[in-house]
């Protein structure tokens, strides 16, 4: 009896399961274009209507119903599926712009109020005589500090830190590896101005040292090498195990093999790494202030004398709150940014130039 | 002079995992030895204990004797990298190091090793290639990165790096696995032609690859997974394919088990 009754009653299809046909209601084309128009014009007139002072959150309340008009409107005529699909993208494309949007501003306005300041002679001189109220003066003195001071923690911070990246990843392991993790991540977290209070108890107050831009790059260089053996750590990791086998079979030393086959493979992460650790400790001022002091004159030594260098420079003439100073602010803002650009842009080639053949 | 290998009760651990135990042979100079067995037997391990990689494993321990016409390789005060220089190895998987070209690949051994004139290594780097059989399909490109060449050109690229060095023994631990059977017919008249100058190693999982290139064949297995890899026989090839003294050398030859 229940037998004949499967065979008369065939089960009902699922229609969830697979479609009749494989075509979809879809919104036309220009709906997205049109609903983007529609959530600036509801964010401006809510705006308006409400009386809210602040343009971003004119634009919060458009993302807002673009978010959501999105997605109610997707899953009333194309379905469930494609309407979550929609506020995925959505939310990425906003969280993107949210993020960007600040980028750009400060960019833009560090450029649109910098550049009137940036002139030959303004790169080219230093504050010498120069009172806080007066127009001109420049940053020769600053720039040079930072690029010396710069220069110097990467002297002393890139090969340590490579080594010590190389260490772990090549040969370290056991008791000894896992502390020197342990220390890198706690120095990773070390504030800038522990770093500059530590140099200063120990370089200038303990063992007698005066301000210098050394001192400020010892501190500089606290602060840098655990972001570089992070990133090189990391490179290291993701280059193959066949590479370095291929090479030690073919009789090459551990150690060239690790300098010409191992690095080369990772030279451009590694890179990467160190142009992120130098952007950080440029800007850095605490430990400037500190261990480096500051100076309105231009001291070509970083190992005697007081000196200056932009992040400080900037601190400075922002504090004297003239308009002159502001305007010199802000030109330093831009130089800093630029140097830390072209920073960036010569170790990228660099690294591209040595990474495809690197013949010796 | 290709050189002659006497293994004498070599057993292999990584960590305290003993993956062979006990494994005596004697490889002929300047001929082609085949080790075929189920995978997890230890084939692999021991190739690699027989120019000391198996060490750069970590954890990787090798008791036993393994002579290189005389010498131990594991004697006293012998160097693992000398040893490397002398026994060349092609890896399962085509390894060409990336930031370099066709040309470089081939170099990098005495590159790394010493300081080579450009004509010489220009010399070199031919005659490899030409020894690999790759030159007429790399001669107008040598410049551009190794990566770029397909499989089968990538494994005779590496076979060409392997005897730049001019080694004296060339291990090949499953060196046509990744290729299709074209490139695996190439590679398999070069090994011909190799072991007019090299003493060969090869593992291999292709019975008929095993039957065609090698003279000698070794069988390995392992009781029990986990238990550690044992040498079952070694003979000539026509031998072990024909007449096997041990069923399970029989059984594994024919298709009836691993
Ligand atoms: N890197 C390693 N670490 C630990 N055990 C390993 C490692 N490589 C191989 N083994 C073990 O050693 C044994 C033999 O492996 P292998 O030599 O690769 O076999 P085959 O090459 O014959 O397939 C296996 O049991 C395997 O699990
Ligand atoms: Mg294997």
């Amino acid at each position: 009896m229940s037998q004949t009754t499967v065979t008369e009653e065939p089960p009902r299809p699922r229609p969830s399961v697979r479609p009749t046909t494989l075509r979809r209601p879809r919104l036309p084309g220009w709906s997205r274009g049109a609903l983007l128009l529609g959530s600036a014009a509801i964010g401006t007139a809510t705006g308006l209507v409400a009386g809210l002072e602040s343009r971003v959150q004119w634009g919060l309340i458009a993302a807002l119903v673009f978010v959501v008009g999105g997605f109610a409107l997707t899953s009333a005529v194309e379905g469930r599926r494609q309407a979550v699909d929609r506020l995925a993208a959505s939310l990425v494309w906003t969280s993107f712009l949210v993020a960007v949007l600040p980028l750009a501003s400060l960019l833009w306005e560090t450029i649109a109020r910098g550049i009137p300041g940036v002139s030959w002679y303004f790169l080219t001189h230093s504050m010498n005589g120069v009172l806080s109220w007066q127009d001109g003066g420049g940053i020769y003195h600053a720039l040079l500090g930072t690029v010396q001071q710069v220069l110097l923690a990467s002297v002393i911070a890139i090969p340590l830190g490579l080594l010590t990246a190389v260490y772990l990843v090549e040969y370290g392991s056991g008791r000894l590896a896992r502390a020197i993790t342990f220390f890198v991540d706690v120095m990773t977290g070390i504030p800038s101005i522990v770093a500059g209070l530590f140099i200063l108890s120990m370089w200038i107050m303990m063992m007698g040292f005066g301000y210098s831009g050394f001192a400020g790059a010892l501190a500089l260089s606290i602060l840098m090498m655990p972001i570089v053996v992070r990133s090189t750590e990391e490179m290291l990791k993701l280059v193959p195990n066949e590479l370095r086998e291929a090479s030690l079979a073919l009789g090459v030393p551990k150690w060239r093999t690790i300098l010409k086959v191992v690095l080369p493979t990772a030279i451009g992460g590694i890179t990467t790494g160190i142009m992120l650790a130098l952007a950080r400790i440029a800007g850095e001022t605490a430990p400037i202030i500190l261990l480096v002091f500051g100076n309105n004159m231009i001291n070509g030594n970083p190992f005697e004398g007081a000196q200056s260098s932009l992040p400080l420079f900037v601190y400075e003439q922002w504090a004297f709150g003239t308009e002159s100073a502001y305007d010199r602010a802000w030109a330093a803002a831009l130089v800093l940014i630029a140097f830390v650009m072209i920073l960036n842009l010569a170790a990228r080639a660099v690294a591209r130039w040595k990474a495809p053949k690197s013949g010796r | 002079m290709a050189k002659r290998i006497d293994v004498t009760g070599l057993t292999a651990y990584y960590g305290t995992h003993k993956a062979i135990d006990d494994i005596s042979m004697h490889v002929e100079p300047m001929s082609v030895t085949a080790f075929i067995g189920p995978s997890g037997c230890g084939k692999s391990t021991f190739l690699r204990t027989l120019n000391r990689m198996h060490e750069v494993t970590p954890g990787g321990r090798v008791e036993g004797k393994v002579l290189l016409d005389d010498e131990d390789l594991y004697g006293p005060g012998v160097d693992p990298v000398s040893v490397r220089r002398t026994v060349g190895m092609v890896f399962q998987r085509p390894n060409p190091f990336p930031t370099m070209s066709i040309y470089d690949n081939v170099a990098a051994g005495l590159r790394l090793n010493g300081s080579y004139r450009k004509s010489e290594l220009d010399d070199i780097v031919e005659k490899n290639l030409r020894g690999a059989n790759l030159w007429n399909e790399v001669k107008d490109r040598l410049n551009k990165p190794g990566s770029g060449l397909s499989g089968g050109q990538q494994q005779r690229l590496c076979i060409a790096r392997a005897t730049a060095v001019e080694p004296e023994v060339l291990l090949m631990d499953e060196p046509c696995s990744a290729l299709d059977p074209i490139s695996t017919l190439a590679i398999e008249d070069l090994i011909g032609q190799l072991k007019s100058t090299f003493t060969i190693v090869i593992v291999t999982h292709n019975m008929q690859q095993a039957a065609r290139v090698s003279d000698r064949t070794a069988f390995f297995n392992l009781a029990a997974v986990g238990q550690p890899g044992k040498l079952i026989e070694i003979g000539d090839t026509d031998r072990i394919f024909s007449n096997p003294t041990v069923r399970a050398t029989e059984d594994y030859i024919s298709g009836r088990f691993g």
